[in-house]
């Protein structure tokens, strides 16, 4: 009786709806029989983290304040008070970090298997869009975290909108709200993270999805089947008929599986590994704080430092536009021929040459070599031993030597700075003259010290330089051998 | 009451395309008149000019000569809802007497705050490792430029600076 009567709604729900008739032909839709395949399913992976991170989105946003003054406290209340709060946190936040990484696999495999060619070059340009929203997701909610990151983040953010040529103030005024970081900052980048983008975000995947739809799904490259804008739309239709198999349940059981899988993984850090921050409050009085992108900025993070200071502006301000024009234009630009990735060494050099880059900027990020370890010379003291059996001056440089925060850039014993090269044998390299030259001058990226250190400072530090040398090595010396007077 | 046959009557070429025109351009005169707010009110700041208003830091005593310290003043645009970000930090360094310079905290690389090492007399960047010296000249590291600095003036024994925007290449403070 009871199915009966749920048949009868379902009948009753169809008649009026028509939802049925309208889906089963677009979930049982014939594809490539080789496409329904693991490789074939980051695209639905990475729409799986899209509802999640709407869903926990949502959640967040019940309990979030986009006040300037309570949002950081709202964000500790979620950690702590909230009923299950920082799981909800943590599932977003490492949700977001997923969701960039599998649009980019996604991303890598289309560009691969040649998919962005003819016919499907919208569908490229819209998976662009959304590759940008998606980054522009992940830079607001980091905004959104309210932190000192955060605010931090945000200066850079105006630091390079200023560098635009002649419209620069104009772009942190509107990227701020106002002249400066503020209350009206934060509702500006709550708008866009929560209405604006995933707006936009939804509209393009429903694009997305429907040119999928509408022009089939990449048929598996082999090498040798070219592209051609004549043929290729029949034979993709032959190659159907002949060998095709419904979506469902044939392809989408894999997608489901992986849809699943990614989920299960991110809920799985979110409850081992828990929320990301808030990491300090955000007073922008607090100056001893050394702020740092979420993961998925830490290669510009790197490559800024990096960069000869004098391409930096142009490269700011080029790079980007350069780097989306390709990609928008890269269907336009290689829309025929051949779409096996084995046939386009080319393309797979370009593809490993990008994701080398960024990956080692992106380890670089996390180290960040480049920055003075703030606190090196109050935490790190001279290793013992190289301070036994010095004489007395050399154990003053010693104490000049930490004083004087020489070990910000500069590591003894493995401890200390990175930016500046490590002293440990530094007196194998430099003459005694030449120490006294590169502190009192600077140099190579050193500051000057000249005006910093007294002429007794100066000969104290020397003189301890000279003893970091290893034991059988001897001291560099200048051949000419010490200037003698005249007799 | 009309007789029907007027509704149902087939209005004329010129009656139709009137029609179709007015919707045209009702719909246009609609579009605007939401559209201009709407764009004007979201491009707002760029229309209210920043214009920068004098600061009072304290008393000239409460800065040390031959010293560098941190100063806090609150943003002159501040809204309540700003909380702590509506207060800005700054280094002032007083020479001798009434000689005074006041720094941006903010790096002219990429805006992050630097810090200010007594010791070496040096400032230092946490991000990108830019260093400046104690006058805010550029030492080493990435910075086009030295530490942007404040204009400043002692009036009635006090320190003003001009302030209320973030420093930037584009515009110093």
């Amino acid at each position: 009786m009871p199915r009966q009567f749920g048949t009868a709604i379902a009948k009753w729900l169809e008649d009026r709806t028509g939802f049925g008739a309208a889906v089963t032909p677009i979930l049982g839709h014939t594809v490539p029989r080789r496409t329904a395949s693991f490789w074939y399913v980051f695209g639905s992976s990475t729409l799986a983290l899209f509802v999640l991170q709407v869903a926990t989105g949502i959640c967040l946003a019940l309990v979030y304040v986009p006040s300037a003054d309570e949002a950081c406290q709202s964000l500790v209340y979620l950690n702590q008070g909230a009923h299950l709060g920082w799981f909800l946190r943590a599932a977003h936040f490492w949700g977001s970090n997923a969701m960039v990484l599998v649009l980019v696999v996604h991303m890598l495999q289309v560009f691969l298997f040649g998919a962005y060619k003819y016919p499907r070059e919208l569908t490229w340009v819209c998976g662009v869009l959304l590759l940008l929203c998606t980054l522009g997701m992940a830079f607001t909610g980091q905004v959104l975290r309210w932190d000192q990151d955060a605010y931090w983040g945000l200066g850079i953010g105006a630091s390079i909108a200023s560098r635009a040529p002649g419209i620069g103030q104009g772009l942190v005024h509107i990227l701020l709200g106002g002249p400066i970081i503020g209350g009206r900052t934060l509702s500006r980048f709550f708008t866009v993270h929560v209405f604006l983008v995933p707006a936009l975000l939804m509209a393009l995947i429903g694009i997305h999805l429907w040119l999928v739809l509408r022009l089939g799904v990449n048929e598996w490259p082999m090498p040798g089947r070219l592209v051609d804008r004549e043929t290729y739309r029949e034979r993709y239709e032959e190659e159907v008929q002949r060998d095709g198999v419904p979506f469902f349940p044939v392809a989408a059981r894999k997608d489901m599986i992986a849809m699943a899988s990614v989920v299960l993984a991110v809920l799985g850090c979110a409850a081992l590994f828990g929320p990301h921050g808030p990491r300090g409050f955000p007073d922008p009085t607090v100056v001893d704080t050394s702020p740092r992108p979420d993961f998925f900025f830490l290669w510009l993070f790197a490559l800024f430092a990096l960069l000869p200071p004098w391409t930096e502006t142009f490269i700011l301000l080029v790079g980007p536009v350069v780097a989306i024009g390709f990609l928008l234009a890269l269907p336009f630009l290689s829309g025929t021929g051949e779409k096996s990735w084995l046939r386009r060494p080319g393309s797979v050099l370009v593809a490993v040459s990008i994701l080398l880059v960024i990956g080692t900027l992106t380890g670089l990020g996390t180290t960040s070599p480049w920055s003075p370890v703030m606190d090196g010379w109050s935490a790190m003291p001279v290793p013992v031993a190289y301070v036994k059996g010095r004489s007395p001056l050399e154990l003053r440089g010693a104490l000049v030597l930490q004083a004087k925060q020489c070990r910000n850039c500069h590591s003894l014993g493995g401890e200390g700075g990175l930016r500046g090269p490590a002293l440990d044998g530094v007196a194998n390299r430099l003459t005694r003259d030449q120490l006294i030259q590169q502190v009192l001058q600077g140099g190579g990226n050193m500051p000057a010290y000249g005006k910093n250190l007294s002429p007794a400072e100066v000969t104290a530090l020397v003189a301890f330089m000279q003893t970091l040398h290893p034991k059988d090595e001897p001291v560099a010396r200048t051949a000419a051998g010490p200037l003698t007077r005249a007799r | 009451m009309c007789p029907i046959h007027e509704f149902a009557a087939p209005a004329s070429p010129s009656r139709r395309s009137f029609l179709f025109t007015l919707g045209l351009v009702l719909s246009g005169l609609a579009l605007a008149l939401a559209g201009v707010p709407i764009l004007g009110y979201v491009l707002g700041p760029l229309s209210r000019r920043a214009a920068q208003t004098w600061i009072d830091l304290g008393p000239v005593a409460s800065f040390p000569e031959r010293e560098t310290r941190l100063a806090v003043y609150e943003n002159p645009y501040r809204v309540v809802w700003d909380g702590a970000t509506a207060k800005i930090a700054c280094w002032v360094r007083r020479l001798e007497g009434d000689h005074f310079q006041v720094f941006a905290v903010n790096c002219a690389h990429l805006g992050c705050p630097v810090r200010w090492f007594p010791q070496s007399r040096l400032f230092m960047c946490p991000c990108h490792g830019g260093v400046y010296y104690e006058d805010g000249s550029r030492a080493s590291g990435p910075p086009p430029r030295g530490l942007f600095e404040y204009e400043c003036a002692v009036r009635e024994g006090r320190l003003h600076v001009r302030g209320g925007q973030i420093p930037t290449l584009s515009e110093p403070v």
